[in-house]
């Protein structure tokens, strides 16, 4: 198969910024024994340079679909990136310190573009359902109206609480402290429902107050 | 330069964002437009050839730009290389404009930029750092400040 490999040097090289960059060891497939890379990763690829200052990367280890383990029996601060599926690959990595093992695989594990995809359909959601939330604290003519007898006014088919804003948003079920959260059907699943049901409320509300208007003066 | 090539072509088996038969030139000399089944799976464009299973080759969707050429036209190149276009023909203008969406918003960079927004939307409307509960607030990656582009 081919790939763009120009590009794919380019992107490694060029000057934008890496997410992580340092020296590994990376365990040779056939032989077993390390060789010191310089290892920079750019979003969900991992490149790796003979030296620092190469020109072009060795290698590139693209990273969707796989898992990230520690494997340091042996002190030797040692990681491996597996990837499912039968005959499939596993790179075995080392690096020089606890620490920086550690920030490795918080780094990789969480490297792939799928990851990112779900954090970011997640902050749109929440950013959706805030909006609707806060129009109504907004807006000085609802602000007014919400002064005013409240009526429902959304009676007619809608079986939503009495009154203009969208039901409050339950607590949030959070992830245990500091881990991604994997499992995102529930909260997207509510995310969606809240959404519906809070765009719903509001069109209805939008007709309640232009009636309220058309009655005025 | 070496990659991890099965587990690529496994992506290219990975439902696809979008996914159509369109003809497809690539900027080789004397290439002409074929036939060839494309497909936009994270950002990778893989192409096939219509009754085969496995790609012919793949894209990889960074620092690149998508342009409109003529009607139903539209090209990727690589910043780096400008000049060298892989050229798609789209059956329809609607077909066309919707790849070029789609492609416009496939790279991680973009995904990027895009968390890096709302985290700062949200942030800004709730005083609080939306990140906090996936326990990445501290990545550089994510922070506005940091990245220059």
């Amino acid at each position: 198969m081919k790939l763009n490999e120009r590009s794919l040097a380019f992107y490694a090289t060029c000057d934008s910024p890496a997410d992580s960059a340092g020296f590994l060891y990376k365990r040779g497939e056939r032989h077993g024994a390390y060789h010191r890379r310089w290892f920079v990763l750019k979003g969900n690829m991992l490149f790796y340079f003979e030296e620092r200052e190469s020109r072009e990367p060795v290698g590139v280890i693209v990273l969707e679909g796989c898992t990230v383990e520690l494997c340091d029996s042996r002190g030797e601060f040692a990681f491996a990136i597996r990837f499912g599926g039968a005959k499939s690959r596993t790179y075995v990595l080392a690096a020089e310190s606890h620490a920086a093992m550690e920030a490795w695989v918080k780094a990789l594990s969480r490297a792939s573009f799928d990851y990112l995809r779900l954090v970011v359909r997640e902050l749109e959601q929440q950013l959706a359902r805030r909006e609707l939330e806060r129009a109504p604290e907004q807006d000085p003519e609802r602000a007014l109206e919400r002064r005013a007898p409240r009526e429902n006014g959304c009676a007619v088919g809608c079986e939503a609480e009495a009154g203009p804003r969208p039901p409050p948003v339950p607590p949030r079920c959070r992830a245990s402290g500091g881990e991604p959260a994997g499992n995102t059907t529930e909260p997207s699943a509510f995310s969606r429902l809240h959404e519906r049901y809070g765009s719903e409320v509001a069109r209805l509300r939008q007709q309640w107050l232009e009636r309220q208007q058309g009655q005025q003066p | 330069m070496r990659y991890n090539e099965r587990e690529l072509l496994c992506l290219a088996r990975q439902p696809a964002e979008k996914a159509a038969e369109i003809l497809m030139r690539v900027p080789k000399k004397g290439s002409g437009l074929k036939r060839r089944l494309v497909k936009l799976v994270v950002n990778f464009l893989f192409y096939f050839r219509t009754d085969e299973a496995e790609p012919i080759g793949a894209l990889l969707l960074e620092h690149c730009r998508i342009t409109k050429e003529e009607e139903n036209v539209f090209s990727i190149s690589f910043i780096e290389e400008p000049e060298r276009k892989y050229c798609f023909e789209c059956d329809s203008e609607e077909q066309c404009q919707e790849w070029i969406e789609a492609l416009k918003r496939a790279s991680y960079e973009f995904m990027r930029r895009s968390l890096i927004f709302y985290r700062n939307e949200i942030q800004k409307m709730t005083g609080k750092d939306p990140l906090e509960q996936y326990g990445i607030s501290e990545e550089a990656r994510f922070q506005l400040a940091t990245r220059k582009q």
